[in-house]
């Protein structure tokens, strides 16, 4: 890629501050919800107040008689104007994939479920008027449980879809029963990755701006996927996509939640057609929790097969997943997408995976940070840990005896996937330093010795996932209705500057700061002088969004392959006007220079002007240094690390302290290390929130109990501890940039290295499993459960 | 409906509100202060803190009615009259003390306050004081060294040196 001549320090490994951060600090922002247009009128949606009932009356014409209120619908009412909403993802043949309309008709199916909607001149009194739409229901019994869900006599969320079931999936890789029957040692355990709400700071918000003169419709949204909306819009709603701009102004986070096509989209969009002014929806924090997707929710019966010497021979895994109501965007693969990731770093002959997808009266699920890899990395790092126990020898010897070497990459796991590169041993050594290993283990055991109430307890999590969603061929053989290519725009502008326009859409990753300092490197000119834009179909027409960890390594790729074209074109320029032939050029700093002649020269921005004026360009050139690229990743990559968690566990209370958390990551070739040690914080607080925290909470009747931040445990800055990072630097070998992704590695790593803490201080108390949230009232339970169970 | 006079980064409004109205809607819907932003419906996030009067509050749990007669400074009036950032939007900067930026105003008003009560906090008063803000991207650490940053640059203006480099 670059070259970049002596005297000119590389953009690339250098931590800048961010670009981003001068408007978000001083409040000059433009979130969705900013944006209040002339003659806006402003929509509530009248949702269940119950999990699962039949509709018998909704009757809005009270509530269009109310101050202010200019239009209100029932779900019939508006049946005829849209379709279903999208699902994007159907992972086997059997697949029951029911319809979602945007309002429901017939029945309702999770408390929240929208039945009709008011528009009016102010939110207020929009809110205000609900309450004279008249909503009658016949309440059913409603499906709160996803095992139970598939039994006989249970109630059906979709009366067409027997035993609630979506769909069925099964894999076999090796021998799983000759494994098995041919090891000293087989192990079985039962883990529940609890339901999770993603709570991304700023809520969902939409604002539809209709043109009725072209039938035109400029949509602003709190979206991870601008483009997504638009294709998917357009298919719902019957309108041409060309005919929708979408804009994904400030985003306050997503964390997944926002990866997805909502309801309220098309509500806004249709609405805004139907009465042809500016439309306007935002979520509260508890309309949040209701209805937009919730994370994980999966049962994990797991089964580990091995030899007494440690060696593991083979892992048999049964998956339950609760898909809610209704499938949203990518619902159906989430538990799926973590198929490849259960063998973990191992090496291992035999896996067997099945997986079963459940309806139930719940809010959808969908993709929340990590996507099925933190449900995988949980089931293979707490079974790692188990089967040391058992062997009686320390799980960074067990994990040493089965995982990867690194002179064995690039590698294909038993679960079919080749990852390129990694170093396990570097990052566990330079883990073991931070945490100061030996010694803890040491205050461990002396703490156990003396009997004290207050035990040691050391977790591990050598994890690896796969980054860089997605190549197209393998989405496609997957199920996905679309494909995993980025898009990249770069124009050396006239007066010198650089724009860089990509396709992802960046809600706090950074991209703004990252991509400049790549497009810096590849043109060899300044940070300052490159601005990346994103966000908007129309100035960025081709791009997949941001999810996946992917924005760097495809979109970036992207970056790289334009900036070369523009070198080229420039190279052609170059040669041109100081009459050399290309070859005999240097490229170095963002100069052409001739070979021997280091006064001939000229700029690349010296070119870019030239290419604009057009005066004196070679035969057949055409004007402009601006270049496209599309980049359809090969394969993925393979971020790894070793993560520790030092806890102290109050076995007379269940009080769980986090004191020390190690984090060394292997995300290859760092771009920004400053933007790379934050992404780092936050996912791990994240996973240890799952670990410690969060969880959601139904009762029998399908009422989310955790329905407000009240209830719901997001931690704040006195629940967790500052964390020890560090990097080592494998780069990966799937691209020239050399880079993996980092977004949700924190995330995938933290959650069994916490929970793995947490039963390791507990094992003299025979306590093998905790149940997450890890709160002093499970921690409390699982001692008195394990004492019991000695008696 | 009541007629209040508040003073909102140093320009007095008068407006006829509803009693009902959140000093928030107010400052957001009838002031045009939209860098104060709203994260929940139960005032445990903290996205919408401003000063009133000096002190951080939840402009989510104050009517705009109470706040007649006060002065409401919000991130959009922290910085200084020449566009200078004030030291705790600084530190915020150099220490990438964000994300998202989603709960920034609300923690970096909350950091101020805390400073001006507490000079020179601990890490554990500083996580303690900047309990009632929720941020979901940065896991807090780089918050909470952008306040000691801050606590940092303000001592040593306090004592006319030199600010202390980052």
């Amino acid at each position: 890629m670059s070259t970049v001549a002596e005297g000119r320090v590389a953009e690339v490994g250098q931590a800048r501050l961010r670009s981003e951060d001068a408007h978000l600090i001083t409040g000059h922002t433009q979130w969705t919800d900013n944006i209040t247009l002339p003659g806006t009128l402003h929509l509530a949606i009248l949702r269940s107040p119950v999990a699962h009932a039949t509709i018998t009356k909704v009757d809005v014409s009270g509530a269009r008689e109310r101050p202010g209120v200019v239009a209100a619908f029932s779900g019939a009412d508006l049946a005829g104007d849209w379709g279903s909403l999208p699902m994007a993802w159907t992972v086997s043949e059997d697949q029951k994939s029911p319809p979602h309309f945007p309002l429901t008709a017939d029945k309702v199916r999770f408390v929240g479920d929208g039945v009709a909607v008011v528009a009016a001149t102010s939110r207020a009194a929009a809110v205000d008027a609900l309450e004279a739409v008249e909503f009658e229901f016949e309440t059913l019994p409603a499906v709160v449980d996803m095992e139970a869900a598939q039994g006989q006599g249970s109630p059906l969320v979709h009366d067409d879809i027997p035993a609630n079931r979506c769909f069925t999936w099964k894999e076999s890789h090796g021998d799983y029963a000759a494994a098995r029957s041919r090891a000293d040692i087989v192990l079985k355990r039962r883990y529940i990755n609890q339901r999770l709400i993603p709570s991304a700071m700023e809520p969902r918000s939409v604002v539809v701006q209709p043109s009725p003169a072209t039938s035109e419709f400029t949509l602003w949204s709190s979206t991870q996927v601008p483009h997504f909306v638009q294709i998917f819009l357009a298919l719902t709603c019957g309108i041409p996509q060309q005919s929708i701009r979408v804009i994904a102004p400030d985003v306050g986070g997503g964390f997944g939640s926002k990866l997805d096509v909502y309801a309220e989209e098309a509500i806004c969009l249709t609405l805004a057609k139907k009465l042809g002014v500016p439309i306007k929806w935002t979520e509260t924090r508890s309309e949040n929790f209701q209805v937009t997707i919730h994370g994980r929710d999966l049962i994990q019966e797991v089964e580990i097969a091995a030899m007494r010497d440690g060696t593991v021979l083979g892992l048999k895994v049964d998956l339950t997943a609760s898909m809610g109501a209704y499938l949203q965007l990518l619902t159906a693969c989430i538990p799926l997408l973590g198929r490849y990731m259960y063998p973990g770093i191992y090496k291992f002959e035999a896996h067997d995976l099945s997986c079963m997808g459940v309806f139930t009266n719940k809010t959808p699920t969908d993709a929340y940070r990590g996507a099925g890899r933190p449900e995988a990395t949980f089931v293979i790092e707490r079974i790692m840990d188990e089967l040391a126990h058992e062997l009686q020898v320390d799980p960074l010897e067990l994990r040493r005896k089965n995982w990867i070497d690194k002179d064995e990459f690039p590698y294909t796991t038993v679960a079919g996937l080749e990852y390129d590169s990694g170093d396990y041993e570097k990052a566990t050594v330079r883990a073991t330093e931070l945490l100061g290993y030996d010694a803890l283990r040491r205050e461990q055991q002396e703490r156990r010795d003396r009997n004290d109430p207050v035990q040691i307890g050391i977790g591990v999590s050598t994890y690896t996932e796969m980054c860089g969603l997605a190549p197209s061929r393998w989405l496609g053989k997957e199920g996905y209705v679309a494909g995993g290519w980025e898009a990249a725009t770069v124009r050396v502008l006239p007066l010198g500057k650089v724009e860089v326009v990509t396709g992802t859409s960046p809600h706090g990753q950074s991209h703004e700061t990252t991509f400049a300092q790549i497009a810096a490197d590849a043109l060899g000119v300044g940070f300052d002088d490159v601005v990346v834009v994103h966000g908007d179909t129309r100035i960025a027409p081709l791009g997949l969004d941001t999810y996946g960890s992917r924005s760097l390594a495809v979109g970036g790729m992207a970056i790289v392959r334009a900036s070369e074209k523009i070198v080229e074109k420039a190279r052609a320029l170059a040669a041109h006007q100081l009459e050399c032939d290309p070859s005999d050029l240097e490229f170095s700093a963002g100069k052409f220079t001739v070979k021997g002649s280091p006064d001939s020269a000229k700029t690349i921005q010296e070119l870019a002007f030239a290419s604009f004026v057009a005066h004196d360009l070679p035969d057949g050139a055409s004007p402009i240094l601006t270049a496209d690229a599309v980049v359809d990743p090969e394969t993925f990559s393979f971020p790894h690390g070793t993560h520790l968690a030092h806890v102290e566990v109050d076995t007379e209370t269940g009080a769980v302290a986090l004191k020390q958390y190690v984090a060394v990551d292997d995300v290859g070739k760092v771009v920004n290390p400053l933007v790379v040690e934050g992404q780092v914080h936050g996912g791990v607080a994240q996973g240890i929130a799952q670990a410690l925290y969060e969880g959601a909470v139904y009762d029998g009747d399908g009422n989310l109990v955790t329905g407000t931040l009240v209830d719901y445990f997001v931690p704040s800055a006195v629940d967790l501890p500052s964390f020890t990072t560090d990097r080592t630097e494998t780069p990966s070998t799937t691209n020239p940039l050399g880079v993996k992704g980092v977004g949700e590695a924190g995330t995938i790593a933290s959650t069994p290295a916490v929970v793995n803490a947490i039963v390791d201080a507990l094992r003299p108390s025979g306590v093998n499993d905790v149940e997450m949230p890890c709160t002093p009232m499970h921690v409390w339970q699982a001692i008195r459960t394990a004492s019991r169970g000695a008696k | 409906m009541p007629r209040i006079s508040v003073t909102v980064d140093g320009v007095r409004h008068e407006d006829d509100v509803e009693a009902r109205v959140l000093l928030v809607h107010y400052l957001r819907e009838s002031v045009g202060k939209v860098g104060t932003v709203v994260g929940c419906d139960t005032s445990n996030c903290g996205a919408c803190t401003v000063l009133l009067d000096g002190e951080s509050v939840k402009s989510c749990s104050v009517l705009a009615v109470q706040a007649d007669g006060s002065e409401v400074t919000t991130i959009e009036g922290l910085a200084g009259d020449d566009g200078s950032l004030h030291p705790m939007q600084q530190a915020f900067h150099e220490s990438h003390a964000l994300q998202c930026g989603y709960c920034t105003p609300g923690m970096i008003l909350a950091a101020v306050d805390l400073l001006s009560n507490n000079p020179d906090p601990s890490e554990d008063e500083i996580r303690e004081g900047l309990e009632g803000n929720l941020c979901r991207c940065t896991g807090y650490q780089n918050i909470v060294r952008a306040v000691q940053l801050a606590a940092k640059s303000s001592e040593a203006a306090a004592q006319g040196r030199e600010e202390v480099p980052a």
